[in-house]
């Protein structure tokens, strides 16, 4: 397919707060507009003192407890963004009619919270993949959004 | 004469059915036709032709009939297709009444060297130019050097900040492809700009120099080149410079003849023209001389010099200066991150003798004119002199001149100079008028682009939406949010609706989809502190386990927000907000915590779409939960009011808050998002009746509770609603404290939150409504006492009521006022906002 979508659904989200601190997890933390990953999570810099864990479902207990021994606060925050993983060799093309982000020269490991359009995301670039959180109220019109920006590079 | 392409496009014009080419624009196939004359003038009635080859031209204005209608097009930038119909226009052309069926998008770029324009200057750049690169031009076809992306048919028409570029890329004709895109605006981000937009040839004014068969050389010159048309035999050409010279050598090369060519430059002029709809003859003279040699002719070329096309420079702030050898403004400089080369930086223009007009003798009706599209003459630019006025920019102001579709791109630079002749100044000492985008006419639908019918704006829902809509909910818009408004049943009026839902709610079991409600969890060792600074009310003695209501205040003491705080543990609360203020709220936060209390220790997270909020009211509320959470005691004594406790409701892990904005023994149930529809049927299988947003406001209004933004607006004090209990006399400080001491918060006439009752109870007061003394309507002006804020019909009441703020409210308890509503006076008793169980007795059921 020139472009696909898929939803990951029910995967675990927590938000840190952390002021200092070289890691979380054992992953190093990112700078500013970049994630890491490590140890079956991904961790996006969010802002100045603000990281999003990812993992996969399930884990919100034993995440929750782990990161609250390291970090200033942790929310459960799961449920409250869809995660979307864009694939195809037209993917950044789609992003492009929505979202002013360079994708031709954002490295993999980017991570960066812009507009689709008329909502908002974290956009995550992967190696072979876009990851877009979406905030759950806003997904009928992302999905809507999405379908008809790839009418064009779709068979 | 081969044509183009050689592929024949039929296509309509004023009725008439024609032949052109593939490659045409509309304006060549109607030379090749023989038809000059193509529009009417806007004031005069004149007859105009094709002046111009590109985006300068002023005259040709044409209406598109089919495929689909479009007005005011410039017939020499519409691209020939099979089908076209146009027709002349004089002015305004028609908007389509159907929606436009073609496809409309944007998209964005990035490079690092965009060139504007592919003739030879922004060629060279582009070979010159390393990274990214980016070569835009208005032509279709062309090419790019190697490596270089192109996108023609694209017009350039914004230059904005920090390397911002819009520009339109016309996609396809008549229509594209239903997948794909009529035309698209693109939003580059250069790092750099590189300005190659050429330069506009100049007319020269004078009398009947209007006629159909006048055009710029160098036009002449694109229709034989471009196009393959003649679009004379008989040709007179009237130069100031070189370069029409090269026009008249190329036209008789293809077998005009050229009659007479008059140049300034050796003191002849063409002071005059004959003809009806098309010129038959130039009249000829000594620049000065008043009389005339009549040369006849069928098209007369004029060349006033050249205009570099500086308006994207000077979009992007570029200083101009003018040049006294081209007669024109010029580029004073490169910008920090734009470069202009080639014809738009002046460079390769011929010199040129400066002349704006030639002189004319008086005539009554002045037939010089400078902007041919606006009708605007010589006269017109003196009468704005003679009236006072010395700025180019007052000038075009009050003549109107470059205010048409071509933004003055033949007249702009004539005019100012006949506005210096006028008041003799040098034009060196002139700053010109400003260049803004677009730089061509845009079309709305491109601008508008996606952004229609269901993305016209986002609808943000619930996980539990799809229930609403399957069981027949209508909606009410809160923000973006859509949310229920009540739930007909089929045939049942929305004031039926809303009783049976309301009656449910206060002798059964209601169930409503509470999850737009704001949430931020506020978590550290500073949350209690910085919570009372917020509140108007002391939250750090709040116990874990239980829940407050709070009220917070801006610094001017008004009533910002409204909602419960619940302690979710030592360092950790959970705050609600409005549905409306959600994001405004964990920004007021952010500003005090990044701003003025950087040390403390507290982070706020946003969680409202983590939860699906389900409140559950109504005596029989406790037995439904109880149902549905098993090992959950529900006893008051056990989940007393204003408590939470965390358990398991049907079967899924929940945040259960005894709280009621109703008054009612309620419950609020909070799960993951993603388990709000399961949680839903579950209660709604217990037999729970669900209600809307309406039932909402009736429930919450019987108990006087006021809505933040609807019975208040940024002049609403807690005093004011009866609220003093909320504000803490103990607290040293929290915001808005300060205001309170104002002499104008304590006026004793200031309004307040009261209730009103219609004398006659079947009255339904509008909201909005205005309060006055007396039962007659006095004379102008009348003195307001105040407003309806909120007006329902309760069941439980068995009438009508509303809430109202009104001048010493509280102190008016019992009085009559009146209330005006169309002709009549609805007289109201006034009463305390609680108007339902003053006492309180519902609540634990």
């Amino acid at each position: 397919m020139t472009v696909e979508v898929v939803e990951e659904k029910f995967r675990t989200q927590l938000t840190v707060r952390l002021r200092g601190g070289e890691s979380l997890l054992g992953v190093d933390l990112p700078g500013p507009c970049a994630f890491t990953s490590g140890n079956g999570v991904d961790v996006l810099w969010m802002g100045p003192d603000e990281y999003l864990v990812l993992a996969e479902p399930g884990r919100q207990t034993e995440l929750e407890a782990a990161l609250s021994r390291e970090s200033d606060a942790v929310v459960d925050v799961s449920a409250q963004r869809n995660v979307f993983r864009l694939t195809g060799s037209r993917r950044a093309d789609v992003l492009a009619h929505g979202c002013s982000i360079d994708l031709e020269t954002a490295p993999p490991g980017t991570c960066v919270q812009t507009l689709l359009a008329r909502t908002g995301i974290v956009l995550l670039v992967r190696e072979d993949a876009f990851m877009l959180l979406v905030r759950q109220s806003f997904s009928d019109y992302f999905e809507a959004w999405l379908a008809d920006a790839s009418l064009e590079y779709v068979p | 004469m081969t044509r183009l392409s050689g592929v024949p496009l039929k296509f309509t014009f004023d009725g008439r059915e024609l032949t052109g080419y593939l490659g045409d624009t509309l304006a060549s196939a109607l030379l090749a036709n023989g038809i000059h004359r193509v529009a009417t003038s806007i004031k005069h009635g004149r007859p105009r032709g094709i002046f111009a080859a590109g985006v300068e031209d002023s005259n040709a204005l044409v209406q598109i009939e089919k495929p689909f209608p479009e007005p005011m097009l410039s017939a020499t930038t519409v691209e020939l297709y099979d089908g076209l119909e146009a027709r002349g226009l004089r002015g305004q052309g028609r908007l389509a009444t159907e929606p436009d069926p073609a496809r409309y998008d944007a998209k964005h770029a990035h490079c690092d060297v965009l060139v504007i324009g592919a003739g030879p200057a922004g060629q060279a750049a582009a070979r010159a130019a390393s990274g990214r690169v980016l070569l835009v031009d208005d032509q279709p076809g062309g090419q790019a050097p190697d490596g270089v992306r192109f996108l023609s048919r694209t017009t350039a028409f914004g230059v904005y900040d920090d390397g911002f570029v819009l520009a339109l890329e016309r996609r396809g004709e008549p229509a594209a492809p239903e997948r794909i895109s009529r035309q698209r605006v693109w939003r580059i981000r250069a790092k750099r700009i590189v300005l190659a937009t050429g330069a506009h040839e100049r007319p020269i004014v004078f009398p009947d120099n209007d006629r159909p068969g006048i055009m710029l050389a160098s036009a002449a010159r694109t229709y034989l080149n471009r196009y393959g048309v003649l679009a004379g035999q008989r040709v007179v050409v009237f130069t100031t410079n070189d370069s029409a010279l090269e026009a008249a050598s190329d036209l008789a090369a293809a077998g005009a003849e050229i009659v007479r060519i008059v140049d300034a430059r050796e003191g002849h002029g063409v002071i005059g023209t004959d003809g009806d709809t098309h010129i038959t003859a130039a009249h000829v003279a000594k620049l000065g001389e008043l009389e005339g040699e009549r040369v006849p002719c069928d098209l007369l070329l004029v060349s006033g010099g050249w205009n570099p096309a500086v308006h994207l420079y000077s979009q992007a702030r570029g200083t101009l200066r003018y040049d006294g050898g081209l007669g024109a403004y010029v580029p004073a400089g490169d910008l920090l991150n734009v470069t202009v080369v080639g014809a738009a930086a002046g460079e390769g223009l011929p010199e040129t003798k400066v002349l704006w007009q030639v002189p004319a003798p008086e005539s009554e009706v002045d037939t010089r004119f400078v902007d041919l599209q606006r009708d605007a003459t010589v006269s017109d630019v003196l009468r704005a002199t003679g009236a006072g006025l010395r700025s180019l920019e007052h000038v075009k102001r009050y003549t109107t001149i470059g205010t048409a579709h071509d933004q003055g791109k033949t007249s702009g630079m004539l005019a100012a100079g006949i506005t210096a002749e006028a008041l003799g100044v040098d034009l060196a000492d002139r700053r010109p008028t400003t260049f803004r985008p677009p730089y061509t006419p845009v079309p709305f639908a491109a601008l508008a682009g996606r952004n229609r019918g269901e993305l016209h704006d986002p609808v943000r829902v619930t996980t539990i939406h799809p229930w609403h809509v399957g069981h027949g909910a209508e909606f009410e818009n809160v923000g973006q949010w859509k949310r229920p408004w009540y739930y007909p049943r089929p045939g049942e009026p929305m004031a039926d609706a809303v009783r049976r839902e309301c009656r449910a709610a206060r002798n059964d079991v209601a169930v409503m989809d509470g999850s737009t409600l704001g949430k931020i969890d506020v978590q550290g060792p500073d949350a209690g502190w910085f919570l009372d600074m917020l509140y108007t009310n002391m939250m750090s003695t709040l116990r874990v386990g239980r829940i407050r209501y709070g009220v917070m205040c801006g610094v001017d003491g008004m009533v910002l927000d409204d909602g419960t705080v619940i302690r979710v543990g030592e360092e950790r609360f959970l705050v609600t907000t409005t549905t409306g203020n959600a994001a405004k709220i964990l920004e007021w936060m952010e500003e005090w915590l990044q701003t003025e209390w950087p040390h403390l220790r507290v982070f706020a997270t946003s969680v409202t779409e983590h939860w699906a909020t389900i409140p559950l009211v109504g005596p029989r509320s406790r037995e439904v939960l109880g149902r549905l959470a098993p090992d959950l005691d529900v006893s008051n004594e056990a989940f007393g009011f204003m408590t939470w406790q965390d358990a398991e409701v049907a079967g899924l892990r929940a945040r259960v808050c005894r709280i009621s904005f109703s008054g009612e023994l309620a419950y609020e149930i909070n799960v993951p998002s993603w388990h709000g529809p399961a949680l839903w049927q579950s209660i709604v299988d217990q037999g729970a009746t669900p209600y809307g947003t309406e039932t909402m406001h009736v429930l919450r209004a019987e108990k006087g509770y006021p809505i933040i933004g609807q019975d208040t607006d940024g002049t609403v004090t807690p005093q004011d609603l009866g609220m003093s209990w909320a504000v803490s006399k103990k607290k040293a400080d929290f915001i808005g404290k300060r205001s309170f001491a104002r002499a104008e918060n304590n006026r004793p006439d200031r309004k307040h939150l009261v209730g009103l009752l219609p004398v006659d109870p079947a009255v339904l007061l509008p909201e909005g409504s205005q309060i006055i003394e007396s039962e007659t309507v006095p004379e102008p002006p009348v003195r307001m006492l105040g407003h309806v804020t909120s007006s329902y019909d309760s069941a439980a009441l068995g009438r009508t009521f509303a809430l109202a703020l009104v001048r010493s409210g509280r102190e008016r308890i019992g009085e009559t006022l009146y209330v005006p509503v169309g002709d009549d006076v609805v007289p109201v008793t006034v009463t305390e906002s609680v108007l339902f169980d003053r006492e309180g007795a519902r609540r634990d059921g």
